[in-house]
């Protein structure tokens, strides 16, 4: 049976590479991102393991509070004398102190260099203390005072070699210094496409306003003395605030902001391919359903050789795992062309990922085949069990078909079940209260799986009238988009065809009525068949919509929120729209003639009733730049929190119990306790608070806090927004070429354009599994077609052309598509509307345009689906059709 | 006959055969109360025009339909009363199938088609019997063929081998020359009547071709869902005359 079994797979190559190849694509890219982030892993590991190969001990500022890895609140600076102290100690054999902190390198066209949004690191280097030193020199000279070290990459793509002058800006004003040689980190010359600078301790110090501090000091083990004794030693001279870790821990540490980007990538990435794998297994269902209703006979004649249903069922699903197998084994090397791809887009883009080579762990294959085989396997069952109905009596019928179920009847109720316990899943996740994220989000997609589920076995009751209303407008659309391309492809085409000697029908635009009528008819006769394809295209769709109409929900609370709260004339934010900025680009904008009023939002952390939670801090400016929407207090006590009055959002005051006149305490990062006192509760405006849950004064907030920073900073001018208004700030500015001056409503897009692009991202992931449906729509078309050889022999007979028949194909094809995205934009919009008014940040807006364009891709789809098997059809001899068995 | 000889249990031993379709004012009566009994060793004709109730009457015998009312006993096996998975058993045993349409199976090879009742049974050919079976349908140099590659003829010298090579208790046809030119009809006729001789290989043929029936031991006539009359071995033109006196045209 397993020879048969194989043989029939041999026997149907075609049809079992089209049924696969859903699995193909989603395995593919399920390995492509482990292969990917486990490369990405492996090298940051080697960069942070070389960071420390001749340490055995890292000393590092401690934060008070468990701040988290989002770059807001650095650890703090200490003392610069704790270095003298722990070189003296006799266990320690070597010591060196170093500062690190942002620094922009400024391009010979006056605009800071930046790769691909990757950071600018700048750090002090000894190289009296080479062993110490992570960077290594490639050609001219370690920095002397003043000077700069810089990376081959910025040095070779800048047009800067040793000896130029570049502008260097970190938390002051730029300056200008001399380039004193190129460097590599360790042996990879870019990391992520982070610029480097290097600077001697001094410099580096006065850059980084850390004069007399140090961020880190590495320490080697005097030899004859254990690691262990040194640490000891170190411990006991350790002042607060401070911390020390063996290298090991250390590199772990730093690695720890990128391992958890690259796990939440990672994530992020295999959702996307678990979908492309359902819509696949949605695929191979259809597929083996069909191909097993033509097989009737074949297993008929089997159970009338004696087979029994047992090893009817094992034949099916024997099939489906090898099929899987192979299409798993296909998807993982796939996946390493996929992550060679993702590397080369990434560094395209500038934003070089480091690599040291593929990491292609056991993991990769294990996880790989076993999600192919499972998924094959599972969406083999129903067809497999069909298969097993077959009653041997079949085998002497002629034309016998696949009777129904004895369970056919149930199947609506069945389906419908399923889409309510999908949409009730769905409801408990997201009106139930405290939830876990984890438990939140099974539930969701739990739900959502079921609700795809239900709704495609429902689909086929739709299919009739859908159709119908579907027929005149696939008719249309097709007309209306071969009418666009008709002078641009299809006359070329059939010139190019006329110039070779072939006799080709001149390209018609108009539809073919007898043809596409035919068409018509037979998307209804069969639908199952109709509504198991297009639940593949639904699902897609479902999708790209719930994308399409949450990012249109979001966008438009967002720029209310904007419009509500800012209104001021200029916005000054970095280049790349969201890093903050240091204080003195605001003071700068202070002192521009025309400047009426500044206020700055500094952002960080703080722990407050045993959490750490966001804060930020306003100055006395404030009220006349910013409006906050006033449970209590006013607008007046936003200028005058002095040191211990704070401001709260509504959501924070009614957890902790907050009001007027409360007191509270709050730790600060530096580990200072402030006694707070509520001056205002405001309520956070829908489309998200800019403002952390206890806003300060910023006299408060710059004497806790060790390195403040800016997350908006806020410009009145004279005159309002003018064009020179704008190239005075601008002006003003170019000493912080990291920084610029926006209008409100080019603030206003900046913000918007990250959600598009975010947008953009996860409708490239989705056209993955419109791709798959696509090739779910070919495979149904063409096992139609093997079966209704001997019908379309007929029609040829009577006189339809291989034009006709092409387009008899295609119309079906559209037909099926529409169906499927109709109901696809449905759920997506029920979707929506559920996450909607679950979600203050969202509001329900359907984004028209997008839908349009989502129907015409559908139809694009249905098209290009049907080319292929309309050739096939068009290619059938009427004669042998009809001969046929 | 009847309760002299009791020991002999007849192959197959049907009786009082009922099988309608559909329910009430549009029911149709397939068979309307026909007994059957299949001797051993015989190659036994069913006769009838197309409506008669021949084919019903096979899938009944061979346990692929179940009678409205009756039974149907192989090899002193009551079936219409048996579960799936003791029919199937059964079949491994007792029924081999040669059809109108072969139905080979496209990808295996000749062989491959041959052997699969006992690949499906699980068990071993007895080498020296296929080689025998195999000589005898003149298959020997067209084992690794694949059915497409074969004439009609041989598709179906290929389906009767199928059928002899588990040794069933019973060969059913069903119109196994339905689908042949009458030369190549005329082969495999032969061939069928030689497995009865040498193999003594008992055989039911439904058919409605009198040069198929007159191979038979025993000719069986069934019109209107009842047998109608019973011959011995006749020729083609005894044949002809009956059905032209029982109007069965």
């Amino acid at each position: 049976m397993i020879k048969f079994a194989l043989q029939g797979l041999l026997a149907r190559k075609l049809r079992t590479a089209l049924t696969a190849i859903g699995v193909v694509l989603g395995v593919a890219l399920i390995s492509g991102t482990y292969v990917l982030t486990d490369s990405i892993t492996s090298a940051f590991d080697s960069i942070f393991t070389q960071n420390y190969k001749n340490t055995d001990a890292a000393i590092t500022g401690k934060n008070a509070i468990d701040a988290s890895e989002d770059g807001t609140v650095p650890a703090p600076p200490f003392d610069a004398g704790l270095l003298a102290k722990v070189r003296g100690l006799p266990q320690v054999g070597a010591a060196g102190g170093a500062v690190s902190g942002e620094a922009q390198l400024i391009g010979k066209d006056g605009k800071s260099i930046v790769f691909g949004g990757a950071p600018n690191l700048g750090f002090s280097v000894d190289p009296t203390l080479p062993q110490f030193n992570s960077l290594t020199l490639v050609s001219g000279a370690w920095p002397a005072g003043d000077q700069v070290v810089i990376d081959t990459k910025t040095a070779k793509e800048k047009g800067f070699t040793t000896g130029d002058t570049i502008g260097v800006q970190a938390r002051g004003a730029a300056e200008k210094m001399k380039i004193s040689g190129l460097v590599e980190f360790g042996a990879v010359s870019s990391i992520g496409g982070a610029t480097l600078a290097g600077f001697d301790l001094g410099t580096a110090q006065r850059l980084f306003d850390k004069t007399g501090k140090l961020d880190q000091i590495l320490i080697a083990t005097k030899s004859g003395t254990s690691e262990q004794q040194m640490l000891d030693a170190v411990r006991q001279i350790l002042p607060t605030a401070t911390q020390v870790r063996t290298a090991d821990e250390q590199a772990k540490e730093d690695a720890a902001g990128t391992s958890s980007f690259l796990s939440f990538l990672q994530t992020f990435l295999l959702v996307f391919g678990g979908i492309a794998l359902f819509v696949g297994s949605f695929v191979i269902a259809n597929s083996l359903s069909i191909t097993i209703a033509q097989r009737t006979r074949e297993f008929a004649t089997l159970r009338t050789l004696g087979a029994s249903r047992r090893q009817i069922l094992s034949t099916v699903v024997l099939e489906a795992l090898v099929t899987g197998f192979v299409a798993a084994v296909a998807g993982l090397f796939l996946g390493l062309a996929i992550a060679t791809g993702l590397f080369k887009l990434f560094d395209a883009v500038g934003f070089t990922l480091p690599n040291n080579g593929l990491v292609f762990r056991t993991r990769t294959i294990v996880v790989a085949l076993i999600v192919g085989v499972v998924v094959t396997v599972l969406a083999s069952l129903r067809p497999a069990w069909r298969a097993t109905r077959v009653p041997p009596i079949a085998a002497v019928r002629e034309g016998a078909t696949l009777a129904p179920g004895r369970l056919n009847r149930y199947r609506p109720v069945g389906a419908a079940l399923l889409a309510a316990g999908g949409i009730a899943l769905v409801l408990v996740g997201l009106f139930a209260d405290g939830l876990s994220t984890k438990t939140l989000l099974t539930l969701l997609g739990a739900g959502v799986l079921l609700l795809f589920i239900g709704i495609a076995l429902f689909s086929s009751r739709l299919v009739r009238p859908l159709a119908t209303v579907a027929d005149p407008i696939a008719r249309w659309s097709v007309v209306v988009l071969t009418a666009l391309i008709w002078p641009f492809v299809l006359v070329p085409l059939w010139l190019v065809r006329r110039l070779f000697g072939r006799r080709t029908e001149f390209p018609g635009v108009l539809p073919d009525g007898p043809a596409v009528a035919i068409g018509g008819q037979n998307s209804r006769r069969d639908p199952h068949r109709t509504a198991s394809t297009a639940a593949a295209l639904m699902i897609g769709l479902a999708l790209v919509t719930l994308v399409a109409t949450l990012g249109a929900g979001l966008i438009r609370p967002f720029e209310q929120a904007v419009d509500g709260i800012f209104s001021a004339d200029y916005a000054i934010t970095a280049q790349n729209n969201f890093s903050p900025l240091p204080p003195p680009v605001a003071a700068e904008v202070a002192k521009v003639p025309g400047v009426q009023k500044v206020t700055s939002v500094r952002g960080g952390q703080a722990k407050a009733f045993g959490k750490t939670i966001t804060i930020t801090a306003v100055d006395p400016q404030a009220p006349e730049l910013l409006t906050f929407d006033w449970r209590s207090g006013s607008q007046a006590s936003l200028g005058e929190l002095g040191t211990d009055g704070a401001i709260v959002d509504a959501s924070y005051a009614d957890t902790h119990a907050l009001v007027l006149g409360s007191r509270f305490p709050m730790q600060t990062a530096t580990g200072k306790t402030l006694q707070l006192q509520v001056k205002g509760v405001f309520r956070p405006p829908a489309g998200g608070s800019p403002f952390g849950n206890v806003t300060i004064s910023t006299a408060t907030f710059d004497a806790t806090t060790s390195q403040p920073l800016n997350i908006y900073t806020f410009v009145n001018m004279s005159g309002g927004v003018t064009a020179a208004n704008t190239a005075t700030l601008n002006d003003a500015l170019s000493t912080f070429p990291n920084a610029k001056a926006l209008t409100r409503d080019e603030f206003k897009k900046a913000q918007t354009d990250s959600i598009k692009s975010i947008l953009n991202v996860l409708y490239v992931l989705l056209a993955l599994s419109v791709l798959v449906s696509l090739f779910g729509i070919v495979n149904t078309l063409v096992l139609t077609v093997f079966e209704r050889t001997r019908e379309l022999g007929m029609l040829r007979a009577i006189g339809l052309t291989r034009g006709q028949v092409k387009k008899m194909i295609r119309q079906e094809s559209v037909i099926t598509a529409l169906i499927g995205a109709v109901i696809g934009i449905a759920l997506g919009l029920l979707l929506a509307s559920l996450l909607a008014a679950r979600l203050d940040e969202i509001s329900f807006t359907i984004p028209v345009a997008q839908l349009v364009i989502f129907a015409v891709v559908s139809v694009v789809v249905g098209i290009f689906a049907a080319i292929w098997p309309a050739r096939r059809a068009a290619k059938l001899d009427p004669l042998e059709a009809l001969q046929y068995e | 006959m009847e309760g002299t000889v009791t020991q002999v249990v007849e192959v197959v031993d049907a009786k009082d055969l009922v099988r309608v379709y559909g329910e009430g004012d549009t029911a149709v009566h397939a068979l309307r109360g026909v007994g059957v009994r299949i001797e051993p060793g015989q190659l036994t004709a069913v006769m009838g025009p197309s409506g008669s109730g021949k084919s019903t009457l096979m899938h009944i015998l061979a346990g692929l339909d179940r009678p409205t009312s009756g039974s149907v006993k192989i090899d002193g096996i009551e079936i219409t009363t048996l579960g799936d998975d003791a029919l199937t058993k059964l079949r491994r045993q007792h029924i081999g199938f040669i059809f109108q349409f072969f139905n080979l199976l496209p990808m295996l090879t000749a062989r491959d088609n041959i052997l699969l009742p006992l690949t499906i049974a699980g068990t071993k050919p007895d080498p020296e019997f296929f080689d025998n079976l195999v000589d005898r349908v003149g298959l020997a140099d067209r084992l690794e063929h694949r059915p497409s590659e074969l004439s009609g003829g041989q598709q179906q010298r290929v389906a009767i081998a199928r059928a002899l090579v588990s040794r069933p208790t019973v060969v059913f046809a069903d119109e196994p020359t339905g689908n042949l030119d009458s030369r190549t009809s005329g082969e495999i006729l032969k061939l069928m009547r030689s497995s009865v001789d040498e193999y003594g290989q008992t055989t039911v043929m439904v058919t409605h071709d009198a040069k198929a029936a007159a191979m038979a031991d025993r000719v069986l006539y069934l019109a209107d869902g009842e047998i109608v009359k019973e011959t011995g071995r006749s020729n083609q033109h005894e044949i002809l005359q009956i059905i032209d006196t029982l109007d069965l045209q």
